[in-house]
């Protein structure tokens, strides 16, 4: 719960010191509840990219959630009907899914609304809350603070990449590129959504052509 | 924020994307997926793209060069000894914030 609430309250301060309003932070992250698709998004509305730019941007970086639903089909026992199916469709998130497929047994609606509930709750608070703060607080801390969500991504990619070389390859590849479109005027005419659609497509499917996966790893992050 | 109706279609196309993605498999599929290509390339998405939306933009996310290089060193190192979610973050913006100050000062 604490970990809901600090990164949404990142997430709220970020996109607020950009100008979103705090109760908009709230709603995006009560409406996606995903931490880098929703990011994503709302930095390319900010910077006024096109809607085809938003969809695929969102779409690339949401789709390993296509994988977690496809899987957690497998678990949902009887009482899954198309309204309980639809209902738990929206709390698909890395960490839910985490718990859910390591539960025994087969999973009921009610486990699965429960499961949901508190992470909604600390998700949507914990981005209006960081968003009302930014308006608070000195502008030298809250532009101190703006590094605070891109630290919890780093702290999310780094310890797997010490232990996984394959992890480690597709974080350097990615930097590298990354870094590369943003310094080398040539690739200064994508915009930042499409840099990140086509880094993130050419170097997962590098990855997965030279390290493919087992089995058993494929189930998170 | 000064076009109320490119935000609100901006903010619906994310919640349509971001919905239908988990919907559709758990609505209409009741087979997994067996290409093991496909799923690794699904393992490894999140680490590409975590990586591309830290790197460069927390060097520019204060608004200055120096405490952003600062900033990003001090999560590298406290995530590399496997820090929580929370020091990596708040070791960051301390470090930022003191590398802010001193330029303030000088």
């Amino acid at each position: 719960m604490l970990g809901y609430l600090a990164v949404s309250f990142a997430f709220g301060m970020r996109v607020c010191a950009l100008g979103v309003p705090w109760w908009l932070a709230g709603l995006i992250s009560f409406t996606n509840l995903t931490s880098a698709g929703q990011f994503a998004g709302t930095n390319l509305f900010l910077a006024g990219a096109a809607f085809a730019e938003i969809a695929l941007t969102v779409l690339i970086i949401n789709s390993r959630y296509f994988l977690m639903s496809l899987s957690l089909t497998q678990k949902l026992g009887t009482g899954f009907g198309l309204f309980q199916r639809l209902s738990a469709s929206y709390g698909v998130t890395d960490e839910i899914f985490a718990v859910a497929i390591g539960k025994g047994g087969k999973l009921s609606p009610r486990y699965m609304h429960g499961l949901i509930l508190g992470p909604c709750i600390g998700w949507t608070a914990g981005a209006a809350l960081g968003g009302v703060f930014s308006s608070l607080l000195p502008e030298l801390v809250v532009s101190a603070m703006g590094v605070a969500l891109y630290a919890m991504f780093i702290a999310i990619i780094i310890p797997p990449a010490r232990e996984n070389r394959p992890v480690l390859f597709t974080v350097l590849a990615a930097i590298t590129l990354s870094v590369c479109f943003e310094y080398i005027p040539v690739f200064k005419i994508l915009g930042g959504g499409w840099s990140i659609i086509i880094i993130t497509v050419a170097v997962a499917a590098l990855a997965a052509t030279l390290f493919p996966v087992k089995e058993e790893e494929t189930a998170g992050e | 924020m000064n076009n109320p109706l490119y935000i609100t279609i901006s903010v619906l196309i994310m919640i349509a994307v971001t919905y239908l993605v988990r919907a559709v498999p758990l609505v209409f599929f009741r087979k997994e997926i067996k290409n093991r290509w496909f799923k690794s390339f699904l393992y490894y998405v999140p680490y590409a793209v975590l990586a591309a939306m830290t790197f460069p933009a927390i060097f520019s996310a204060t608004g200055n060069l120096s405490s952003g290089i600062a900033a990003a060193a001090s999560a590298v190192i406290l995530a590399f000894f496997r820090r929580s979610l929370l020091i990596v973050a708040a070791g960051a913006a301390v470090s930022a914030l003191i590398c802010e100050l001193i330029i303030a000062a000088v």
